[in-house]
């Protein structure tokens, strides 16, 4: 399991507007490609100088590939990064003030604490 | 020397500055009341006639990231870029530019390292909302030289409380030691009890009233060994899972002092977290 990677999927996403509307029309081609040409990028270092381990297991693929956000909560992804790039994604469906926000924070209803650790 | 003629310390809530700038039915209810309340609380600043501003903030994943992640970080460039593509976004904020007190961040990295702490430095640091929303709310035109130290309130494994607080008090003691005859405010922004992407996030109040209360009463008496009891990295998870960025008002409080209540108290029960604003003056109330 990789927090870290889930973590760098919502992060290198949600800071460019086209990779945001690229997830929220396809989240499934998205990902595939995501995992196939971003995953492995070294931030901030010429291309070549890339990793070469960084892969999703299944489960993290499944939840990222539907916009399952209460699944990526469970799996410990950073809160603030989901939240911030599913609001992005999809605030403009509600028309209600905070309508998104309010859909989100129930469908984690079920969850006391302890939350689960977003330590990477 | 310098002198610290202001301590602030503030929540950054990136709501305001659209809320206070909306008209007709997009300006919210409680928008007449923050703005009075914002308006008071920028007096306190701009009555003590400050020079330079020390900004204590937190980057939330704008240019650090989990591959490189400094604990504390001060800037250390001629001027600071401000705001980010998804704070635009999300809250509306602009783009900024403020200028870098250059010599006052070359006094504070060397001598906070000399003092115990490793601090990590940016020659290129663009800000975001914790260090542009008390700029927008404290000092709108945005026209004085500013030094951002950055905290990790963000990404576990965060420092302890207590080392916030210890480098509170480093960095009243360094800005005071910095012969320079300029007049310093030093503001830090964080949060009371919040949660961001949970099952308790925008509620109609903060998530955990009776934590924002004793926060807010430790802060305004600073009564730091209190605070420092009763908070622990664990225990910050209770009140909301983005309640660490507490430790960023427990920072202030070390630049404050034991013991020393704050001059100006005021606080604003909005949906979703708490807004609380706290003013010292430690050369004494200015006239």
């Amino acid at each position: 399991m990789s927090k870290y990677l889930l973590d760098k999927f919502l992060f290198t996403v949600d800071r460019d507007p086209e990779l945001v509307e690229r997830y929220r029309d396809d989240p499934a081609g998205t990902v595939a490609w995501w995992e196939e040409h971003l995953a492995n990028r070294l931030l901030g270092c010429a291309t070549f100088e890339a990793s070469t381990g960084q892969a999703f297991n299944e489960q993290e693929r499944q939840a990222l590939s539907t916009h399952d956000y209460p699944t990526l909560f469970e799996l410990g992804a950073h809160p603030f990064l989901t939240l911030t790039l599913f609001i992005a994604m999809f605030e403009r469906d509600h028309d209600e003030p905070l309508g998104f926000q309010l859909e989100y924070a129930a469908r984690l209803a079920h969850h006391s604490l302890p939350y689960p650790d977003i330590s990477t | 020397m310098a002198d610290v003629v202001a301590v602030i310390a503030s929540t950054h809530h990136p709501f305001y500055y659209r809320a206070s700038r909306a008209t007709g039915d997009d300006r919210p209810p409680f928008a007449d009341e923050w703005v009075a309340k914002i308006e008071r609380f920028r007096e306190t600043l701009t009555r003590a006639s400050p020079d330079v501003l020390v900004m204590v903030g937190s980057d939330h994943f704008h240019q650090f990231w989990l591959d490189n992640m400094p604990q504390f970080l001060v800037g250390k460039a001629p001027f600071y870029d401000a705001n980010w593509y998804n704070e635009e976004r999300e809250f509306g904020l602009p783009k900024m530019r403020l200028a870098g007190d250059l010599d006052l961040s070359t006094h504070l990295l060397r001598n906070g390292i000399d003092a115990g702490f490793d601090l990590a430095f940016s020659n290129e640091l663009r800000v975001d909302h914790s260090i542009t929303c008390p700029i927008i709310t404290l000092r709108p035109e945005a026209d004085l030289p500013i030094v951002p130290i950055y905290t990790n309130i963000f990404a576990p494994p965060l420092p302890q409380p207590s080392r916030f607080v210890e480098l509170g008090r480093t960095i009243r003691r360094l800005v005071e030691s910095w012969p320079s005859g300029l007049r310093v405010a030093i503001i830090g922004t964080g949060h009371l009890s919040l949660e961001l992407g949970g099952p308790r996030q925008f509620g109609p109040h903060g998530p955990d009233p009776d934590f924002d209360r004793k926060a807010v009463q430790w802060i305004s008496s600073g009564d730091i060994e209190g605070c420092l009891a009763q908070v622990t990295l664990d225990s910050l998870h209770a009140p909301g899972n983005a309640t660490h960025g507490f430790m960023d008002f427990m920072l202030m409080m070390g630049v404050a002092g034991e013991h020393v209540p704050a001059d100006y108290v005021d606080s604003l029960d909005l949906f979703h977290t708490m807004e609380a604003y706290f003013t010292w003056y430690p050369t004494g109330a200015p006239r």
